[in-house]
């Protein structure tokens, strides 16, 4: 097929009804949307559209728009004027909508965005997600088309100029002016270590001439992150574009992507996609008449946490048991079957259009010195806006938790932001003026990580979180090397230990000392950052660990061994029900007075508190 | 027929499936997760005379493919329930109250994670993160989502597959 002319035309034409008369109304249809119900409401849309023989409104979804906590967004794009932004649309509102705005002409006020960023009241004009607080202080490169496009359609994509950055890569370009363009836009690896990425397709494309590799690391398995999840649901095409660009670069002629079996929208997505690219001719042999050609596949990933270092996913790729091996050998010498491989993450593929498109230098323009561009956060926890967002690099934790994100909700107080999930740490209020830069958050104890960003509240125990994290990587050690295998688990112990109230004094030593242990000399990534968790937690919370010590107490309430239940007197109407339904006795009082329980026989089950109906029973 | 908790040895259909289905891949060692996958689709679960199919079709020695289902989480040596029940343990989910919803599955069902039902009607499981951190706390039962769950919604959501079973059995 003629894809150069086609991409012009395809460019400047009607497809996807694009700069043509016709009204869209889009649905996001990511996974947070469908759980949401979106899709009962996409066809509750197509429905009512169909029912009225509206001709000229395209009812499309779209992927992830950003604001989690609103779905089902519906927006409705009008040519020429600026785009609505219903939120928690439900079937029965979106027929309204098609009654009163697409048909009638007249926005459904009361069903718009509504966010609660601080700044902006209830009774608001603001009628479009774009105008609101959420929205301002972001900068979308990666997530440009997400929410915008239809993921399922490959002229989507090239109306918004996609695959226009691989013409210029494969018809303007030398692999190695493309290599020169990634060095000099400063691109840094988006899943959390910030290797260079240019410096990284260097290496590979100095490797003899042969068979090499691109793969992409879509296993996004730090828990509490969907960052690449987003973008391969709502923009698939910019992934496979970057890995095509890549693979020319390097002069790998052959692409994995290796995904997680957890995101089966992704990967339907995915496989949508190649085969379209396939069809457009941008797979396959001779692409945009270069003489270069590139093969894509997908493998599913298995559910194992240690598949998001590149050795074991290489290994994972060759059908084997997903454990590391030591570096060097470097995977851009010997990666993938013992050839070299170059091994990005999703985020990093999904800049390298805009850097090819737009040149380095505008890429470079956004971001602090050493770390360029932007960097996409999972925001979620104690947040009002749950959500994904998309922050220049350089912007402060502040901005994000209080300006975007609208702070915590309930009127609780911020504890900590947790970054880097299992590998990352724990940041307190006192460092939330940190900007978001690589080195600055390792200088805090955290990282940046691939960009899970929880939010914790007064009522998280900061030693519980730690154990959490813990929990989870001595389930996910491989078991290869010793310090990773053992460590854990013991540190888990120590752990589990002080949560229960048996801890001593002397833990806190032990811990510090296992810690740097496993991080000196376990042999990946995941031993390696396994006790920043800990580290972090006992950084700047380390009252927490002293009062769960010395003082038998959680002070934020949360270890159940270390929690008493009392009866609040000024609530207890003497009811009885509590000491009736004690399984030990530990509960007296005479009828319609008030009751008391004795610490020395209670056993913490919590019966009385459950069957108490005046709620006078707490745990404190 | 006999159904012993899915699977069906003997009764060569799903057999054949999975065959056809390595024969079609081209026999390939290097795809033997997605085999796996494809017979844990067909059967259920992965007893050890499905890897012995798999063995015999691929070359792989059984001891290798052993060590890759005990390596991977997805993978199961013993059967399901008919309904698959997975809390999503994730950071977003729990620091919202994940736990807590497990422990009231567990102390409804009576089992432990990993564990099945006596009648084979619920089998629980923890996992790691769904990526729907926005809608936490999450759980999924078979491929339903469920967002924003809470400790009181739990029974009455377990209520909606015990119902669904009885008309049938």
């Amino acid at each position: 097929m003629e894809s150069q002319q086609e991409l012009e035309v395809v460019k400047t034409c009607k497809c996807a009804c694009r700069g043509t008369s016709d009204t869209r109304i889009t649905v996001g249809l990511a996974t947070c949307g469908i759980a949401a119900g979106a899709r009962h409401v996409y066809d509750a849309l197509l429905d009512e559209v169909k029912k009225r023989g509206l001709d000229n409104v395209k009812v499309m979804q779209t992927g992830c728009i950003g604001v989690c906590r609103l779905e089902p967004i519906v927006e409705v794009i009008e040519p020429g004027k600026k785009k609505v932004t219903y939120v928690s649309v439900t079937p029965d509102m979106a027929a309204r909508i098609i009654e009163q705005h697409v048909v009638g002409g007249d926005i459904v006020k009361e069903f718009t965005v509504r966010l609660d960023t601080g700044g902006e009241t209830a009774d608001s004009a603001i009628t479009s997600i774009a105008d609101t607080e959420f929205y301002d202080k972001q900068r979308r490169i990666a997530l440009r088309n997400c929410g915008i496009i239809d993921p399922e359609s490959i002229e989507d994509y090239i109306a918004t100029g996609g695959y226009l950055a691989l013409k210029k890569a494969l018809t303007e370009m030398r692999p190695a002016d493309i290599i020169d363009t990634v060095k000099a836009s400063g691109l840094r690896g988006r899943g959390g270590a910030g290797f260079p990425t240019g410096a990284k397709w260097s290496f590979a494309a100095a490797e003899p001439p042969g068979q090499k590799y691109i793969c992409c690391n879509a296993d996004e398995g730090d828990p509490g992150a969907f960052m690449d999840r987003a973008v391969l649901e709502g923009d698939p095409h910019s992934v496979i574009e970057a890995m095509i660009i890549a693979g020319y670069a390097i002069g790998a002629e052959e692409g994995y992507i290796y995904v997680r079996a957890e995101y089966p929208v992704a990967v339907s997505r995915l496989k949508i996609a190649i085969k379209q690219a396939e069809e457009h001719g941008f797979i396959g042999k001779n692409i945009l008449d270069s003489g270069f050609d590139f093969k894509l596949n997908i493998r599913l990933g298995a559910g194992a946490f240690v598949c998001g270092e590149e050795t074991a996913l290489m290994t994972s790729i060759e059908g084997k048991r997903g454990e590391p091996h030591p570096r060097p050998p470097f995977p851009a010498v010997k990666g993938l079957f013992q050839r070299p491989t170059v091994l990005n993450n999703v985020e990093t593929f999904a800049n390298i259009p805009m850097i090819i498109l737009e040149g380095p230098e505008e890429f470079a323009s956004v971001g602090t010195e050493k770390s360029k561009g932007t960097k996409v956060f999972a925001l979620g926890g104690k947040i009002k806006n749950t959500g994904l967002v998309e922050i220049p690099m350089g912007t402060t934790l502040r901005t994000i938790v209080e300006d975007i994100g609208g702070g915590v909700p309930n009127g609780k107080r911020f504890k900590a932001a947790q970054t880097g999930g299992p590998s990352g740490g724990c940041i307190p209020a006192s460092h939330l003026d940190t900007p978001i830069e690589y080195e600055s958050l390792v200088a805090i104890g955290s990282m940046m990580g691939s960009g899970g960003l929880i939010i914790m509240d007064e009522d998280n125990c900061m030693v519980d979180i730690a154990k959490f994290f813990l929990e989870f990587t001595v389930d996910e050690s491989c078991g290869k090397c010793a310090p990773c295998r053992i460590g854990t688990k013991r540190l888990y112990e120590i752990l589990e230990k002080i949560t229960e109230g048996k801890g001593e004094m002397e833990d806190l030593e032990l811990l510090e000392e296992l810690a740097v242990h496993i991080k000196e000399n376990s042999l990946c990534g995941l031993g390696q950052t396994a006790p920043n968790p800990v580290l972090s937690t006992m950084r700047y919370f380390k009252d927490e660990y002293i009062a769960h010590i010395r003082d038998r107490k959680c002070p934020a309430g949360v270890c159940k061994a270390l929690l008493k239940h009392v009866i609040d007197p000024d609530k207890c109407v003497g009811c009885g029900m509590c000491a009736k339904n004690c399984p030990t006795g530990a509960i007296t009082g005479k009828l319609k007075e008030k009751h008391v329980i004795h610490t020395d026989k209670c056993i913490n089950c919590g019966v009385c508190a459950e069957k108490c109906k005046f709620g006078a029973i707490s745990k404190g | 027929m006999a159904k012993t908790n899915g699977l069906c040895l003997g009764i060569s259909e799903q057999e054949a499936r999975l065959k056809d289905y390595i024969e079609k891949t081209g026999r390939d060692p290097s795809l033997l997760l997605s085999y796996l996958q494809e017979a844990q689709e067909i059967f259920g679960y992965l007893p050890e005379e499905v890897q012995v199919i798999i063995s015999k079709e691929t070359g792989i020695p059984l001891a290798d493919i052993y060590g890759v289902v005990t390596f991977y989480s997805q993978f199961s040596l013993v059967p399901k329930g008919r309904n698959s029940i997975s809390v999503c343990l994730g950071t977003a989910c729990y620091v919202k109250g994940a736990g807590d919803i497990l422990a009231r599955i567990k102390e409804l069902l009576n089992i432990e994670v990993g564990g099945v039902t006596e009648d084979g009607l619920f089998s629980l499981d923890a996992t790691r993160c769904v990526g729907a951190c926005g809608l936490a706390p999450v759980v999924l039962i078979n491929k339903d989502v469920y967002p924003k769950m809470t400790v009181d919604a739990v029974e009455e959501v377990l209520k909606k597959y015990r119902n669904k079973e009885e008309p049938g059995e």
